[in-house]
């Protein structure tokens, strides 16, 4: 299909939209009725069509829009792409593996032609048209990180794998949950970890790790996390959160439906092949509440989560102070009745809510 | 006794130890404040040590220089502050032949920015030993505005830089030296709870 790029903004005025397609395809997080850390890692070898899950790196209505958010971020504060001197290999790397992905999957959007190491870049919706020689930075207006993903959405760590450990060397972050590139980078595994709540005594991070440090060339790995966000505001930063905190008090039971979002990261694990770095993408994907009630089984299950989530983790994810207004109103669309296993909406099989 | 125990913290928190004599060729030695006291300690176990030992000291307020001084180490050189130092340091360990051990007593802030000159002028880890002495203060990194509040010793405290009130959050990055310090009355402005000293 042609995806219709939206026109919309994620600050000040907020007109970010999902269309009904957008919300169809939103990666509900949730295959059961309640939610607790786990190695929550498959395969990323495509999914159903249209999903989310079925290109390498998807890219939706919100493409354009989110990469004018990204370009406003960085003019604020370039230290939201950071990359220590050892990585830029990997930057190259990452270069390669976005143009080559995009290119095959959207070739209708981008395109790649490569002459030896004379490369030419066709990124339509972007209206981008640049030949560069590979490997030479001196031919891209900045370092091949920043190029390619002020063109793809999600943030990106970069992860260096030395000593059995992953070390967080590089990265483009502007649309993260509330974490800081600059603070954590040069962080390994287990330290940017460290303000995690119970998963480190789980063993969660143990285990992770040891799966991470294993992935192959060609066989990348994904997973989902989630958080909360009041408006679609893409870019709750620390270093912004003494701007953007005040809007987490504005809830009220007539606001919530359109206010507030779950937000849910698409993160991907990719091994890179000269650097032998991990490329980490995360994609952010938001939707109001009132879109996910407008399926039936969403509704019940993002009820029931929010509702029994240990409070360990709904203060961690910054939402404790509007739980109960959360449940509510999501409490309207939770009737008692079964869901059906597994993530998907289910729209043809699931009994409309009998309230 | 300036010895302070930790309370069990977060994986990215270091953890210090106890300084002890090694085998070297050299050996050099940066401290402030009570830092001093694990120094002379570490006098006592090996007289032959300070004939081969460089001492970096910064006295912040405390009076054990002429006890440093007394122990007759190779070079000593007291400086005002640590930035002040920080050259110094930085040509002593680029200067350093291979076999050079360091050691690093006193607070949180010296420790972390002389291990961050040490690693990067690449003294091996196993080369490098620390031990906490004296102030539990904290240095901290505003995570709004980037600016470092050396010393703090009450949480919450205010920026120095852009004086918004800061909580201390359990996350330190090695890189920085530094623990995070985030906005605490983001939510409700105005709202900033009396401050208490940090550990109580
Ligand atoms: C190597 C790639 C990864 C990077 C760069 C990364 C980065 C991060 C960061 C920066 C945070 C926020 C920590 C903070 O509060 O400051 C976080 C949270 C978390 N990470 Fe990772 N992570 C990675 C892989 C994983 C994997 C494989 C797991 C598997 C279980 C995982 C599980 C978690 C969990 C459970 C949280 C808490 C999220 C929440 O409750 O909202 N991470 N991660």
């Amino acid at each position: 299909m042609t995806i219709q790029f939206n026109n919309e903004t994620f600050r000040d005025d907020y007109s970010f939209r999902n269309s009904d397609w957008a919300i169809k395809r939103f990666p509900f997080p949730f295959h059961e009725d309640s939610y607790m850390y786990s190695v929550n890692m498959e395969q990323h070898r495509g999914g159903p069509e249209g999903s989310v899950y079925e290109k390498r790196f998807d890219v939706d209505e919100h493409y354009l829009s989110e990469m004018q958010d990204r370009a406003i971020v960085l003019a604020e504060d370039p230290l939201r792409c950071q990359s220590l001197p050892h990585m830029t290999l990997a930057g190259w790397d990452t270069l390669e593996l976005i143009m080559v992905s995009k290119s095959e999957d959207y070739p209708e959007l981008f395109e790649l032609h490569r002459d030896g190491n004379r490369w030419r870049w066709v990124n339509k919706p972007m209206k981008i048209d640049h030949t560069f020689t590979f490997l030479d930075e001196t031919t891209l207006p900045c370092g091949p990180l920043e190029y390619i993903t002020r063109q793809t959405q999600g943030d990106f760590a970069v992860l260096d794998q030395r000593d059995e450990m992953l070390w967080m060397d590089a990265g483009m972050v502007t649309t993260q949950a509330d974490w800081s590139l600059d603070f954590d980078i040069g962080m390994n595994f287990f330290e940017w970890h460290a303000p995690v709540p119970l998963a480190h005594e789980m063993g969660i991070f143990k285990r992770a790790l040891k799966f991470l440090l294993n992935v192959q060339q060609g066989a990348p790995a994904r997973r989902l996390n989630w958080t909360m966000t009041v408006n679609p505001l893409l870019d709750t930063s620390p270093e912004n959160y003494h701007k953007w905190g005040i809007q987490k008090t504005t809830l009220t039971p007539e606001n919530i439906g359109a206010k507030q979002h779950l937000r849910v990261e698409l993160q991907t694990f990719f091994r890179l092949p000269r650097s032998n770095a991990l490329l980490f993408p995360i994609r952010c994907y938001l939707i109001a509440f009132q879109d996910i009630v407008t399926v039936p089984k969403w509704g019940r299950r993002l009820h029931r989560v929010v509702r029994d989530l240990p409070e360990e983790l709904a203060t961690y994810k910054g939402f404790i102070a509007n739980r109960p207004v959360m449940l509510d109103y999501l409490s309207q669309y939770d009737d008692g009745l079964p869901t059906s296993p597994g993530v998907w909406p289910d729209l043809e099989t699931e009994p409309p809510l009998a309230k | 006794m300036s010895k302070f125990q930790f309370p069990e913290s977060i994986a990215s928190r270091p953890v210090y130890g106890t300084l002890e004599p090694r085998p070297g060729k050299a050996h050099l030695m940066i401290a402030d404040a009570e830092g001093a006291e694990a120094i002379l300690e570490l006098a006592s176990q090996d007289a032959a040590l300070m004939a081969k030992t460089h001492i970096i000291y910064i006295p912040k307020g405390t009076d054990f220089s002429e006890k440093l001084r007394a122990l007759k180490p190779a070079q000593f050189y007291e400086g005002p502050s640590y930035d002040a130092s920080v050259q110094r340091i930085q040509k002593v360990l680029g200067d350093a032949h291979m076999g050079l051990q360091v050691y690093l007593a006193g607070t949180e802030g010296l420790m972390g920015q002389a291990m961050n000159e040490a690693v990067s002028a690449g003294i091996p880890a196993s080369a490098i030993q620390t031990e906490h002495r004296g102030s539990v203060a904290r240095r901290m990194q505003c995570v709004h505005c980037k600016g470092i509040t050396e010393d703090v010793v009450t949480d919450p405290f205010v920026c120095s830089h852009c004086g918004l009130n800061l909580f201390v959050r359990d996350h330190y990055s090695r890189r920085l030296a530094a623990f995070q310090g985030v906005c605490i009355d983001a939510e409700d402005p105005g709202n900033v709870p009396e401050p208490v000293e940090l550990y109580k």
